[in-house]
């Protein structure tokens, strides 16, 4: 059976003996990463609060910490690391592009229509 | 990979079918289709809580205060509960790679084994949802919902949350739900709320350190609390209907398409998780009747791994939108 499994996360940094020993290196990981968004959740640092892009720059780390989750979870569970290129690709890059270009339009519309409710052209509450 | 299940008998020829660039069965490869699909799907649906939610970006729901509870403790334990939902649908996914590693070597009683542990995760994930749902429902505080729409809430001089159902003072004349029995027969009106807009006025009359706190979101990142002259106002002039718990129709955390998506996409997820655990079980059946030790192939089995990763993918991203930003 032709089952290569590439056996390194982090860019090599953590090599495993066994895909069972990567898998619980994994759960590892994804276990620390949710332990990390819980506690910045539950106390919000106030360092963190600041605007950065129009977000707090807390809820950027949450986004940037799920994406890293999800990465590992279609690479390592979804063995995504072991298939070709052609089909990684087919499969991320679609859905990558076109998420990016739904969320974008999306979020402008919504800036747009909470900017004309506070600026006051708009009476919605009465 | 040459765990192909199905062959076509013209392996060789490039034309014929036999060739495989991305070298994954059929099966496998329309599992991903669908994946990204289903992707997109979800994503359209969090776009959309995205949309809203910039849209009301001053007044929407702090998620720590709406999802307060763990069941068996009482006291206000914001992210704990869901942490929990989230640690077991990794856990689960844990155990269902290690099923798909089992497959690969061929060693049925441990795909079993691992299978039976995924399917326990799910349900568990599941049952955790639907109270998560039920409490979400049943509300705790209780609010007024404005003329426009807006939801007011009680809290004391400390800021603490006060319960509708702790100041209200009972009036005459409590109206009675219109039933088909006794009145036309062809309408019907939903169930009342337990206190008028009048009794929880008469009760903040009554308890002068309550205050009004409305769903605006003010500089420090909290809802603002109004003066006692002004709450006493809003309460008289604006307040139409005592809203508790949530549903389609109001919601007392606030905005109304807080709960309409929070029902739409956990609900969403959850058929999936629902629909995945099924499936789940059908595949252990056949593990345990033996259908792929014959075959001499448990791809099945990864592929409906390929699914249940997905599932706890998709939840990766619902928790980080709904509970945590």
């Amino acid at each position: 059976m032709a089952h290569a499994h590439k056996l390194e996360i982090l860019r090599g940094l953590v090599k495993f003996k066994s895909n069972t020993q990567k898998i619980w290196g994994v759960l590892i990981l994804l276990s620390i990463i949710t332990a990390v968004e819980v506690v910045l959740g539950i106390y919000k640092p106030e360092s963190l609060m600041g605007d950065f892009i129009g977000m707090k720059i807390l809820n950027w780390i949450f986004i940037i910490l799920t994406i890293v989750k999800a990465y590992y979870i279609t690479w390592d569970f979804m063995h995504m690391r072991d298939e070709t290129k052609a089909l990684r690709r087919m499969v991320v890059w679609t859905a990558v592009f076109l998420i990016c270009y739904l969320v974008f339009i999306l979020l402008q519309e919504g800036g747009y229509i909470e900017s004309v409710y506070s600026n006051g052209f708009v009476k919605r509450d009465f | 990979m040459d765990t192909t299940v199905a062959n076509t008998g013209t392996e060789g020829k490039t034309w014929g079918g036999g060739n495989e660039p991305l070298k994954a069965s059929y099966g496998k490869m329309m599992m991903w289709f669908f994946i990204v699909s289903d992707a997109l799907t979800f994503s359209g649906f969090l776009a959309a809580y995205g949309f809203s939610r910039f849209k009301f970006i001053g007044s929407w729901p702090i998620a720590d205060e709406v999802f307060t509870h763990v069941p068996f403790f009482h006291g206000n334990y914001p992210m704990i509960y869901v942490a929990f939902m989230t640690f077991i649908l990794i856990m689960s996914s844990v155990t269902m790679v290690l099923a798909v590693d089992a497959g690969h070597h061929m060693q049925k009683a441990k795909v079993t084994f691992y299978m039976f542990l995924t399917i326990i995760g799910g349900l568990i994930f599941v049952g955790s949802q639907a109270w998560e749902w039920a409490t979400f429902i049943q509300g705790d505080y209780g609010a007024v919902q404005t003329k426009g729409g807006n939801i007011l809430q009680l809290v004391d001089n400390e800021g603490h949350r006060v319960a509708i159902s702790d100041i209200a003072i009972g009036a005459h004349g409590e109206r009675v739900q219109h039933e088909r029995k006794n009145g036309l027969w062809f309408v019907s009106e939903g169930t009342l709320p337990s206190y008028t807009v009048d009794e929880v006025y008469s009760g903040l009359v009554a308890n002068p350190n309550v205050l009004v706190r409305t769903q605006d979101i003010n500089a420090e990142g909290e809802k603002t609390v109004l003066s006692r002259e002004e709450s006493l106002k809003q309460i008289k002039n604006n307040g139409q209907l005592v809203v508790e718990g949530a549903n389609l129709h109001v919601n007392e955390y606030g905005t109304s398409l807080f709960a309409d998506f929070f029902f739409f996409i956990t609900g969403f997820h959850g058929f999936h998780v629902f629909s995945g655990v099924v499936i789940n079980i059908i595949i252990f059946f056949n593990v345990i009747l033996g259908t792929y030790e014959r075959r001499g192939s448990y791809e099945m089995v990864e592929k409906v791994g390929l699914y249940w990763h997905f599932v706890d993918l998709v939840w990766v991203f619902v928790f980080t939108f709904f509970y945590l930003v």
